[in-house]
Formats: C-alpha cells, structure tokens, sequence
C-alpha cells in the first residue's frame, strides 16, 4: 500500500483535532500555548504534504510552512512572556482564574 | 516500502505523543511529549522530501521554542499541580469529533489532482531562489524580519521586572 496525499491530511486533521481539544479543554495557559503549537504543526504537515505531491516543483507549500514557523516563534515568544507577566501579577496561571477583563 | 513503514511508524508516534501533551498529569512530561511530536514531525518532513524544512523545524522548534516552554514550565511550576481541564470537556470534545469527521470526509471524498513527476530531492538551493529572488517572495521575507523584531521587543518589555 503505497502512501498518498490522503494519509498525510488525515494524520494532520487527527493532530489539529488532539491540539483543538487540547487548547479547548486545558486550564494551565502554558498547555494552551503548547496546544497551540501542536495544531500550527499538523497545519505544516498538510502544507508540505500539499507542496509535494500538487506542485512538486514549485515549493510554495514550504515557502509556505516557513512563514508559518516565523510567526509561530514570534507567537510563543509573545505569548510566553504574557503568561510570566500574568504570573507575576496574579502568581496563577490558570486561564480560568484569569478573568479581570470578563464581561 | 521503506518509506511506508516510516510513515506508519511515524505517524503512530506523532499521534500517542499529541495525545500525551493533551492528557498526561505532569506538566513537564507533557512538555516533553511536545518534543517528541515536533521531532516526529521533522521525521515525516523528510518522508515528504522536504529536507530543509525538517533541518528548520529541529533548530527551531526542538532547538528553541522547546527550551521557552519548558523555561515558562520551570518559573511557573509551583502553582499548579497537574494539568486540570476545565468545565468545557465534552462539548470540546464534540467539536473536536466533529470537526475531525468533516475534515477526513472532504479529504477522502475530494479528488486531489496528483502531479506526476517526482519532488525535487534537495530543496535548500530552490527554496532561496525561490524566498530571496525579485519574483519571488523577498517582500514577505522582509515583513517577516520586521515581525520578529516586533516580537522581540515586545517580550522583553512586557516580560521584563518594572
């Protein structure tokens, strides 16, 4: 059984799906940010699966996957030094327990 | 049939690891997992040929991004015990299910329009002719420059002690 473009789509909607739940469900922002970085991966996995079997010799879906890393890093980078900042002020990380600007 | 086992391997592993990060106790294990994940990602980038993009994704995700989360994890640890889940479990789940299920039907159901011609094998040479050229995508790259510096700065203001 040869491998097609189908297994690698259904594996990274099996990834997004684990990080959506992940993201969904967790109460320690630092498992959300990982969540998160799970479902920017499957979301590569299918770029690159994409680039390779659609347009083998174009490489748009890695030029692709790569700015999609670059924002990535700037995210966790951001995003981890919010929930220090939070930590310092609530001494919590609990995104549920987070809720000053809660309507 | 070397590459199909690879995949197989691989995906199993990717998948047990994802759902480690999603549902193992210990914060730090999970963290762990997550690296597993991301190496076992860099492994399918090379079934898929792309082999400047798997030597990317372990400098920066296993290299870099890996040693950010667990830093958070290591500052943050004494707070909470374990990684609870929140009031939301089963209907997060539901839509995860269900969104799971619309995306595999697209997929199979679609018929994808497969190339005939074999992947270029080393793609470090074509992917900077094609990032870095006039016609190319050099515009993206230099906002992408700007972003990073924007998310430097913008972490160690807000990161830093008043």
């Amino acid at each position: 059984m040869t491998i097609g473009l189908e297994h690698y789509l259904v594996l990274s909607a099996v990834l997004f799906c684990i990080g959506l739940y992940g993201a969904l469900t967790k109460r320690n922002a630092v498992i959300i940010l990982m969540c998160i970085e799970l479902m920017l991966n499957s979301v590569n996995i299918s770029l690159v699966a994409f680039s390779s079997y659609i347009v083998p010799l174009m490489l748009t879906g890695q030029v692709f996957a790569i700015f999609v890393m670059v924002v990535a890093a700037a995210e966790v980078a951001v995003g981890l030094a919010i929930i220090l900042a939070i930590y310092r002020c609530f001494t919590d990380v609990d995104a549920s327990k987070i809720d000053l600007m809660k309507w | 049939m070397g590459l199909a086992a690879a995949f197989w391997i691989m995906a199993v592993v990717v998948v047990v690891a994802a759902l480690g990060v999603v549902f193992l106790r210990n914060v730090f294990r999970a963290a762990l997992a997550l690296i597993l994940c991301f190496i076992t990602v860099a492994g399918l980038y090379i079934t898929l040929s792309a082999d400047f993009l798997a030597a990317v994704q372990i400098l920066v995700y296993v290299g870099a991004i890996s040693v950010l989360i667990i830093l958070a994890i290591m500052m943050t640890r004494e707070v909470q015990q374990g990684s609870p889940s929140n009031r939301m479990k089963l209907p997060a789940f539901i839509v995860a299910a269900v969104l799971l299920g619309i995306m595999i039907y697209t997929v199979t159901k679609t018929s994808w329009q497969i190339a005939a011609e074999s992947p270029l094998s080393p793609t470090t040479a074509p992917l900077a002719t094609k990032l870095f050229s006039e016609s190319g995508f050099i515009l993206p790259v230099e906002i992408a420059a700007m972003l990073i510096l924007a998310a430097i700065l913008g972490a160690i203001v807000i990161a830093r002690e008043k």
